[in-house]
């Protein structure tokens, strides 16, 4: 009978346990909520769209690392290395918080460093990046052959590229597949920070008006809400809670600039095989709202990486 | 005590289970997905989730102006090939790839930054029995226009 009990009491809680793991399979799953659509749909658009159901999984991504130093390089910025995050912070990170943000911090000081040919700072950043994973527990993000293969293609950074691209793969899927998508969301909060403090420095504000890296900054106010949208689906984490109020003020900044966008008119490029989605954007950003964004964005960074 | 322990065992099995499930799905999206990239660079993010036949998942990504992108979407051998829609913020649908021949990669540029919504969609399959089950993975690339 007392046998009995105590299968009676396990079976839910195994029930219980095996419904989380499966439903763990589908980590961040966030359903959408339909009647919270506004639908305005019209002409053949309408039937494809009608059949779009509610979601089962929901991905929120942000510019990765190496994104965000391809555009700042394409807006023809010099490189600056007093802006990265001192490889001698990296003794300070033992917290699963500051290693998961300061991952993608290292990151996109590695992907900057990376595309400006600083082969020491490669080297460097790719060790404390290691750290940084290996403190997560994050299996063979950066294997000793990644650093070596590093080494051995230092001047090639289209190698360069893929190692950056695959380690950063090999840590973000290792954190949603072990169900840590709250670290996995700090490492890319991380990493899209690091990408918007290194833009504002960057900017002179002599020539504010033609320099092509404001237009990228503004960019950027396209993915707040989908940072928000992404720590959003961990809330009730304190770290991540904490780290929403701080993406509240950038946002709160963003918020200042209106940004106006002509309906999107794609056209098919048959030479090239390519879509171009023609549109065209006017935004207000004054100097004012720059510097209150910089100001701001320079704040959150350094209680990161302190 | 046997009864525990196999309680015991059954639970690492549902956890080992997942686990492998997951562990498969990235394999399947660096195997399958990640070459169609091509030339372009993979921009480092992990998209990839197991579905049903019938179901859907969808993406937010910010597209950026100069530059240029390919986007590879796979599914797994047993499910029906995976349809995907691009929508813009107005959701207006810009790319449909049941229109294209059920193309598995899309090459696109963007004349001004634009936020985008993509919807991936098994499906659903003929038969009435259980619904097939895999990995659907998405992956960016991307390159200066």
């Amino acid at each position: 009978m007392k046998r009995l009990l105590n299968i009676s009491n396990s079976i839910p809680a195994v029930v219980l346990f095996a419904a989380i793991m499966l439903a763990g399979c589908r980590s961040g799953v966030k359903k959408a909520g339909k009647d919270t659509d506004t639908l305005s749909v019209t002409g053949a658009n309408a039937a494809i769209y009608e059949n779009i159901k509610q979601a089962e999984k929901i991905f929120y991504t942000l510019p990765s690392p190496l994104e965000s130093a391809m555009l700042i390089k394409s807006a023809g910025a010099l490189f600056d290395d007093n802006l990265l995050n001192p490889i001698e912070n990296a003794r300070n990170y033992n917290t699963n918080r500051s290693m998961a943000l300061n991952l993608g911090i290292y990151t996109t000081d590695l992907s900057f460093a990376s595309l400006y040919d600083q082969t020491q700072l490669i080297i460097n950043y790719m060790n404390v990046a290691k750290q940084m994973a290996d403190g997560l527990g994050i299996l063979d993000a950066i294997s000793e052959e990644d650093i070596a293969k590093l080494e051995e293609n230092i001047h090639n950074t289209e190698v360069i590229m893929d190692i950056i691209s695959q380690t950063y793969l090999n840590s973000n899927s290792y954190l949603e597949d072990n169900g840590q998508p709250a670290i996995a969301a700090m490492v890319l909060a991380g990493g899209w920070l690091e990408g918007l403090y290194i833009s504002t420095q960057l900017v002179d504000m002599k020539d504010f008006n033609s320099n092509k890296l404001v237009g990228r900054i503004i960019d950027q106010k396209l993915s707040v809400d989908i940072l928000i949208g992404l720590l959003s689906g961990s809330k009730g984490h304190p770290a991540i809670d904490d780290l929403i109020g701080q993406v509240e003020k950038v946002k709160t900044v963003f918020d200042k600039i209106t940004l106006k966008t002509s309906p999107v008119r794609p056209e098919y490029d048959q030479a090239s095989n390519t879509t171009v989605l023609k549109s065209e954007v006017s935004a207000d950003f004054s100097p004012e709202v720059f510097r209150e964004l910089s100001e701001t964005v320079a704040g959150i960074r350094s209680t990161l990486i302190k | 005590m046997k009864v525990n322990r196999f309680i015991l065992i059954l639970v690492a099995l549902v956890f080992i289970a997942g686990t492998t499930a997951n562990a498969q799905c990235k394999a399947f999206a660096k195997k399958t997905c990640l070459p169609e990239l091509g030339s372009y660079t993979h921009d480092g993010n992990y998209h990839a989730t197991i579905l049903s036949e019938g179901e859907e998942a969808e993406l937010y990504k910010t597209f950026f102006s100069d530059m240029e992108y390919r986007m590879s979407v796979c599914s797994a051998e047993n499910l029906p090939p995976v349809e995907f829609l691009v929508l813009d913020a107005d959701r207006n649908i810009l790319y449909s790839s049941k229109d294209n021949n059920n193309s598995c990669t899309w090459d696109f540029k963007l004349q001004a930054s634009q936020q985008l919504r993509v919807v991936l969609k098994i499906p659903s399959g003929q038969n009435t029995g259980i619904p097939a089950q895999g990995c659907v993975s998405v992956m960016f690339g991307f390159r200066i226009d």
